[in-house]
Protein backbone atom coordinates (compact mmCIF):
# COMPACT_ATOMS: atom_id res chain seq x y z
CA UNK A 1 0.00 0.00 0.00
CA UNK A 2 1.08 3.49 -0.42
CA UNK A 3 1.82 5.80 2.06
CA UNK A 4 -0.71 8.67 0.88
CA UNK A 5 -3.44 6.08 0.79
CA UNK A 6 -2.51 5.48 4.58
CA UNK A 7 -2.12 8.98 5.34
CA UNK A 8 -5.35 9.87 3.47
CA UNK A 9 -7.28 7.30 6.27
CA UNK A 10 -6.10 8.80 8.85
CA UNK A 11 -6.63 12.29 8.08
CA UNK A 12 -10.24 10.72 7.32
CA UNK A 13 -10.08 9.80 11.34
CA UNK A 14 -8.59 13.12 12.16
CA UNK A 15 -11.77 14.73 10.28
CA UNK A 16 -13.95 11.98 12.30
CA UNK A 17 -15.02 10.92 9.05
CA UNK A 18 -15.27 7.01 7.70
CA UNK A 19 -13.26 6.21 5.02
CA UNK A 20 -13.06 2.65 3.36
CA UNK A 21 -9.97 0.89 2.10
CA UNK A 22 -10.10 -1.65 -1.01
CA UNK A 23 -7.14 -4.21 -1.22
CA UNK A 24 -6.55 -6.23 -3.91
CA UNK A 25 -5.31 -9.53 -2.75
CA UNK A 26 -3.07 -10.71 -5.67
CA UNK A 27 -2.82 -7.38 -7.60
CA UNK A 28 -1.69 -5.33 -4.73
CA UNK A 29 -3.80 -2.61 -5.96
CA UNK A 30 -5.21 -0.33 -3.43
CA UNK A 31 -7.77 2.35 -3.28
CA UNK A 32 -9.52 4.66 -0.86
CA UNK A 33 -12.77 5.74 -0.38
CA UNK A 34 -14.05 8.37 1.47
CA UNK A 35 -17.85 10.73 1.73
CA UNK A 36 -15.47 13.27 -0.11
CA UNK A 37 -12.95 11.76 -2.81
CA UNK A 38 -11.22 8.68 -3.80
CA UNK A 39 -7.73 8.00 -4.44
CA UNK A 40 -5.37 5.29 -5.09
CA UNK A 41 -5.34 2.48 -8.11
CA UNK A 42 -9.08 3.35 -9.22
CA UNK A 43 -8.48 2.55 -12.69
CA UNK A 44 -7.35 -0.82 -11.88
CA UNK A 45 -9.87 -1.76 -9.63
CA UNK A 46 -13.46 -2.57 -10.88
CA UNK A 47 -16.00 0.03 -10.69
CA UNK A 48 -18.77 -2.49 -9.13
CA UNK A 49 -16.09 -2.98 -5.51
CA UNK A 50 -15.39 1.00 -5.97
CA UNK A 51 -19.07 1.13 -5.54
CA UNK A 52 -19.30 -1.16 -2.76
CA UNK A 53 -16.78 0.33 -0.96
CA UNK A 54 -18.83 3.42 -1.48
CA UNK A 55 -21.72 2.17 -0.01
CA UNK A 56 -19.63 0.45 3.06
CA UNK A 57 -19.01 4.02 4.46
CA UNK A 58 -21.97 3.92 6.36
CA UNK A 59 -21.22 0.10 7.96
CA UNK A 60 -18.78 -1.16 10.22
CA UNK A 61 -16.14 -4.06 9.97
CA UNK A 62 -14.37 -5.69 7.10
CA UNK A 63 -15.23 -8.46 4.24
CA UNK A 64 -13.81 -10.01 0.89
CA UNK A 65 -15.45 -9.31 -2.49
CA UNK A 66 -14.64 -11.35 -5.48
CA UNK A 67 -14.83 -9.22 -9.31
CA UNK A 68 -13.49 -9.92 -12.02
CA UNK A 69 -11.40 -13.02 -11.10
CA UNK A 70 -9.90 -10.83 -8.17
CA UNK A 71 -10.18 -11.15 -4.70
CA UNK A 72 -10.75 -7.87 -2.85
CA UNK A 73 -10.83 -6.96 1.29
CA UNK A 74 -13.28 -4.05 1.46
CA UNK A 75 -12.53 -2.23 4.82
CA UNK A 76 -14.33 0.07 6.57
CA UNK A 77 -12.44 2.19 9.00
CA UNK A 78 -15.35 4.27 11.04
CA UNK A 79 -15.10 7.12 13.26
CA UNK A 80 -14.90 6.25 16.84
CA UNK A 81 -18.01 5.93 18.84
CA UNK A 82 -19.10 8.68 21.27
CA UNK A 83 -19.42 8.85 24.64
CA UNK A 84 -21.13 12.14 26.25
CA UNK A 85 -20.53 12.00 29.70
CA UNK A 86 -22.45 14.89 31.37
CA UNK A 87 -21.54 15.50 35.07
CA UNK A 88 -17.54 15.98 36.25
CA UNK A 89 -18.26 13.59 39.66
CA UNK A 90 -15.75 11.19 40.73
CA UNK A 91 -17.29 8.45 38.46
CA UNK A 92 -16.50 10.66 35.48
CA UNK A 93 -12.39 10.33 36.72
CA UNK A 94 -12.87 6.54 36.40
CA UNK A 95 -14.88 5.70 33.58
CA UNK A 96 -13.12 8.30 31.38
CA UNK A 97 -9.64 6.69 31.12
CA UNK A 98 -11.95 3.16 30.56
CA UNK A 99 -13.92 4.55 27.99
CA UNK A 100 -11.22 5.52 26.08
CA UNK A 101 -9.05 2.41 26.29
CA UNK A 102 -12.33 0.78 25.12
CA UNK A 103 -12.14 3.42 21.54
CA UNK A 104 -14.70 6.03 22.81
CA UNK A 105 -14.55 9.79 22.02
CA UNK A 106 -14.80 11.32 25.32
CA UNK A 107 -16.97 14.69 25.60
CA UNK A 108 -17.39 16.22 28.91
CA UNK A 109 -20.04 18.58 29.60
CA UNK A 110 -20.97 20.54 32.99
CA UNK A 111 -21.75 23.75 33.87
CA UNK A 112 -19.73 24.13 37.12
CA UNK A 113 -16.25 24.56 36.27
CA UNK A 114 -15.33 23.86 40.08
CA UNK A 115 -15.72 19.74 38.96
CA UNK A 116 -14.95 20.57 35.31
CA UNK A 117 -11.92 21.87 34.80
CA UNK A 118 -8.29 20.57 32.97
CA UNK A 119 -6.58 19.84 36.33
CA UNK A 120 -9.68 17.19 37.30
CA UNK A 121 -9.70 16.26 33.53
CA UNK A 122 -6.36 16.45 31.81
CA UNK A 123 -6.30 16.06 28.31
CA UNK A 124 -10.15 15.86 27.39
CA UNK A 125 -12.52 17.64 25.36
CA UNK A 126 -14.66 19.52 28.05
CA UNK A 127 -17.88 21.78 27.75
CA UNK A 128 -18.79 23.77 30.17
CA UNK A 129 -22.39 25.03 28.76
CA UNK A 130 -25.32 23.92 30.25
CA UNK A 131 -26.49 20.27 28.82
CA UNK A 132 -29.35 21.69 26.41
CA UNK A 133 -26.81 24.61 24.61
CA UNK A 134 -23.70 22.41 24.96
CA UNK A 135 -25.22 19.35 23.47
CA UNK A 136 -27.52 20.94 20.42
CA UNK A 137 -23.78 20.96 19.51
CA UNK A 138 -22.95 17.79 18.54
CA UNK A 139 -25.14 15.10 16.29
CA UNK A 140 -26.72 12.63 18.58
CA UNK A 141 -26.43 9.84 16.51
CA UNK A 142 -26.41 6.22 17.00
CA UNK A 143 -22.58 5.89 17.55
CA UNK A 144 -23.16 8.50 20.42
CA UNK A 145 -23.58 7.15 23.96
CA UNK A 146 -24.94 9.49 26.51
CA UNK A 147 -24.27 8.82 30.55
CA UNK A 148 -25.90 11.28 33.22
CA UNK A 149 -23.83 11.38 36.39
CA UNK A 150 -24.13 14.67 37.89
CA UNK A 151 -26.95 13.78 40.13
CA UNK A 152 -28.45 16.97 39.57
CA UNK A 153 -32.11 17.46 38.32
CA UNK A 154 -31.36 20.44 36.41
CA UNK A 155 -28.03 19.38 35.08
CA UNK A 156 -28.78 15.67 33.74
CA UNK A 157 -32.57 15.98 32.85
CA UNK A 158 -31.63 18.87 29.95
CA UNK A 159 -29.27 16.44 28.70
CA UNK A 160 -31.68 13.28 29.36
CA UNK A 161 -34.03 14.80 26.96
CA UNK A 162 -32.29 15.59 24.52
CA UNK A 163 -30.89 12.25 24.26
CA UNK A 164 -34.49 10.66 24.15
CA UNK A 165 -35.55 13.44 21.74
CA UNK A 166 -32.36 11.90 18.98
CA UNK A 167 -31.28 8.45 17.99
CA UNK A 168 -28.29 7.77 20.68
CA UNK A 169 -27.77 3.84 20.84
CA UNK A 170 -27.27 4.33 24.82
CA UNK A 171 -28.53 6.87 27.58
CA UNK A 172 -27.78 6.26 31.35
CA UNK A 173 -28.54 7.85 34.30
CA UNK A 174 -27.13 8.05 37.82
CA UNK A 175 -29.41 7.49 40.56
CA UNK A 176 -30.86 4.77 42.94
CA UNK A 177 -34.00 3.25 42.02
CA UNK A 178 -36.32 5.87 44.48
CA UNK A 179 -34.39 8.41 42.40
CA UNK A 180 -35.03 7.31 39.12
CA UNK A 181 -38.68 6.64 39.63
CA UNK A 182 -39.18 10.30 40.61
CA UNK A 183 -36.81 11.49 37.54
CA UNK A 184 -39.17 9.53 35.57
CA UNK A 185 -42.40 10.99 36.75
CA UNK A 186 -40.99 14.40 36.20
CA UNK A 187 -39.71 13.36 32.04
CA UNK A 188 -43.69 12.12 31.57
CA UNK A 189 -45.07 15.20 33.12
CA UNK A 190 -42.95 16.79 30.31
CA UNK A 191 -44.55 14.33 27.99
CA UNK A 192 -42.31 11.77 27.13
CA UNK A 193 -43.83 8.47 26.42
CA UNK A 194 -43.18 5.31 27.98
CA UNK A 195 -41.20 3.94 25.28
CA UNK A 196 -38.87 6.82 25.41
CA UNK A 197 -38.32 6.83 29.20
CA UNK A 198 -37.33 2.81 28.75
CA UNK A 199 -34.62 3.79 26.92
CA UNK A 200 -33.04 5.28 30.03
CA UNK A 201 -31.19 2.85 31.92
CA UNK A 202 -31.71 3.82 35.90
CA UNK A 203 -30.28 3.07 38.27
CA UNK A 204 -27.14 3.25 35.45
CA UNK A 205 -24.79 -0.15 34.69
CA UNK A 206 -25.07 -3.62 34.55
CA UNK A 207 -25.82 -5.23 38.26
CA UNK A 208 -22.11 -6.18 39.31
CA UNK A 209 -22.42 -5.10 43.35
CA UNK A 210 -19.68 -3.12 43.38
CA UNK A 211 -19.50 0.41 45.20
CA UNK A 212 -16.32 2.15 44.44
CA UNK A 213 -16.61 4.88 41.63
CA UNK A 214 -14.11 2.61 39.54
CA UNK A 215 -16.16 -0.69 40.08
CA UNK A 216 -19.41 1.68 39.09
CA UNK A 217 -17.50 2.69 36.10
CA UNK A 218 -16.88 -0.35 34.71
CA UNK A 219 -20.79 -1.07 35.22
CA UNK A 220 -21.25 1.61 33.55
CA UNK A 221 -19.13 0.62 30.41
CA UNK A 222 -19.82 -2.58 30.29
CA UNK A 223 -23.90 -1.84 29.50
CA UNK A 224 -22.67 0.51 27.41
CA UNK A 225 -20.72 -2.02 25.70
CA UNK A 226 -23.62 -4.23 25.36
CA UNK A 227 -26.10 -1.72 24.18
CA UNK A 228 -23.61 -1.18 20.97
CA UNK A 229 -23.16 -4.64 20.30
CA UNK A 230 -25.82 -6.64 21.89
CA UNK A 231 -28.74 -3.89 21.69
CA UNK A 232 -31.69 -6.10 22.69
CA UNK A 233 -30.48 -8.07 25.81
CA UNK A 234 -29.87 -4.69 27.53
CA UNK B 1 -6.24 -3.80 22.19
CA UNK B 2 -5.80 -1.36 19.76
CA UNK B 3 -8.69 -0.71 16.82
CA UNK B 4 -7.69 -0.86 12.95
CA UNK B 5 -7.66 3.36 12.95
CA UNK B 6 -5.28 2.99 15.57
CA UNK B 7 -2.85 1.08 14.21
CA UNK B 8 -3.04 2.58 10.97
CA UNK B 9 -2.26 5.85 12.56
CA UNK B 10 0.82 4.07 14.51
CA UNK B 11 2.24 2.86 11.34
CA UNK B 12 1.76 6.50 9.95
CA UNK B 13 4.06 7.81 12.52
CA UNK B 14 6.60 5.26 12.58
CA UNK B 15 7.10 6.03 8.72
CA UNK B 16 7.36 10.01 9.59
CA UNK B 17 9.39 8.85 12.10
CA UNK B 18 11.66 7.29 8.98
CA UNK B 19 11.20 3.52 9.99
CA UNK B 20 10.32 1.08 7.50
CA UNK B 21 6.85 -0.85 7.95
CA UNK B 22 4.26 -3.24 6.68
CA UNK B 23 1.07 -4.05 7.99
CA UNK B 24 -1.03 -7.62 8.69
CA UNK B 25 -3.88 -7.18 8.20
CA UNK B 26 -6.85 -10.57 8.69
CA UNK B 27 -8.97 -11.12 5.54
CA UNK B 28 -10.49 -14.25 6.45
CA UNK B 29 -11.57 -16.74 9.39
CA UNK B 30 -13.23 -19.58 9.75
CA UNK B 31 -13.96 -21.04 13.87
CA UNK B 32 -13.54 -19.71 16.55
CA UNK B 33 -11.20 -17.17 15.53
CA UNK B 34 -9.98 -14.13 18.41
CA UNK B 35 -9.76 -11.12 16.15
CA UNK B 36 -12.07 -9.84 13.03
CA UNK B 37 -11.52 -9.70 9.15
CA UNK B 38 -9.79 -6.63 9.02
CA UNK B 39 -7.66 -6.57 11.91
CA UNK B 40 -4.15 -5.11 11.89
CA UNK B 41 -0.86 -5.62 13.19
CA UNK B 42 2.17 -3.04 11.85
CA UNK B 43 5.27 -4.23 12.21
CA UNK B 44 8.82 -1.74 11.81
CA UNK B 45 11.79 -3.51 10.28
CA UNK B 46 13.24 -3.90 13.79
CA UNK B 47 10.50 -6.24 14.73
CA UNK B 48 8.46 -3.76 16.67
CA UNK B 49 4.83 -4.62 16.70
CA UNK B 50 1.58 -2.62 17.74
CA UNK B 51 -2.11 -4.81 17.45
CA UNK B 52 -3.09 -8.06 16.85
CA UNK B 53 -4.10 -10.47 14.31
CA UNK B 54 -5.21 -13.79 16.60
CA UNK B 55 -4.98 -13.35 20.31
CA UNK B 56 -1.32 -14.00 20.02
CA UNK B 57 -0.78 -17.39 18.57
CA UNK B 58 0.63 -16.57 15.38
CA UNK B 59 2.24 -12.70 15.86
CA UNK B 60 5.31 -14.23 15.84
CA UNK B 61 5.59 -15.80 12.62
CA UNK B 62 3.71 -12.91 11.18
CA UNK B 63 5.87 -10.22 12.84
CA UNK B 64 9.00 -12.46 11.32
CA UNK B 65 7.33 -12.85 7.90
CA UNK B 66 6.28 -9.25 7.86
CA UNK B 67 10.82 -8.59 8.27
CA UNK B 68 10.87 -10.05 5.09
CA UNK B 69 8.14 -8.65 3.27
CA UNK B 70 9.87 -5.09 3.98
CA UNK B 71 13.34 -6.46 2.88
CA UNK B 72 11.55 -7.69 -0.43
CA UNK B 73 8.70 -5.18 -1.05
CA UNK B 74 6.35 -8.51 -2.28
CA UNK B 75 3.37 -8.77 -0.01
CA UNK B 76 2.35 -12.39 1.12
CA UNK B 77 -0.57 -14.16 1.85
CA UNK B 78 -0.18 -16.89 5.38
CA UNK B 79 -2.74 -19.26 6.36
CA UNK B 80 -2.77 -20.13 10.03
CA UNK B 81 -4.85 -23.58 11.04
CA UNK B 82 -5.66 -25.52 14.14
CA UNK B 83 -2.57 -26.99 15.17
CA UNK B 84 -2.89 -29.12 18.63
CA UNK B 85 -1.76 -26.83 21.47
CA UNK B 86 0.55 -29.33 22.76
CA UNK B 87 2.80 -29.44 19.27
CA UNK B 88 5.56 -27.28 19.22
CA UNK B 89 4.20 -25.24 15.88
CA UNK B 90 2.88 -22.76 15.25
CA UNK B 91 -0.79 -22.42 15.22
CA UNK B 92 -3.83 -21.32 16.55
CA UNK B 93 -5.09 -23.22 19.90
CA UNK B 94 -8.66 -21.59 19.72
CA UNK B 95 -9.67 -24.01 16.76
CA UNK B 96 -10.47 -22.10 14.19
CA UNK B 97 -8.22 -21.38 11.27
CA UNK B 98 -7.32 -17.01 9.68
CA UNK B 99 -5.73 -16.13 6.50
CA UNK B 100 -3.26 -12.63 6.84
CA UNK B 101 -2.29 -10.58 4.49
CA UNK B 102 1.17 -8.53 4.68
CA UNK B 103 2.32 -5.82 2.25
CA UNK B 104 4.74 -3.36 2.92
CA UNK B 105 3.78 0.07 3.37
CA UNK B 106 5.90 2.18 -0.07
Amino acid sequence: MKRELLGALVAAQHRKQPAVLVRGLTTGKHCVVTREESLGDLDDIDPVVVDAARAALDSDGARTIEAAGERYLVQTLASKPRMLIVGAVHIAQSLIPMAMQAGYEIILIDPRTAFANPERFPNIRIDNRWPHEAMSEFELDARTAIVALSHDPKIDEPALQAAMDSNVFYIGALGSRGNHAKRLERLAALGYSKAQLSRVHGPIGLSLGGRSPAEIAVAILAQVIQSRHQPTSG
Amino acid sequence: MQEPTEVLATALAWLEAGRKVALATVVETCGSSPRPVGSNLVVAADGAFEGSVSGGCVEGAVVSAAQDVIASGESIMMDFAYTDADAWEVGLACGGSIQVFVERIE
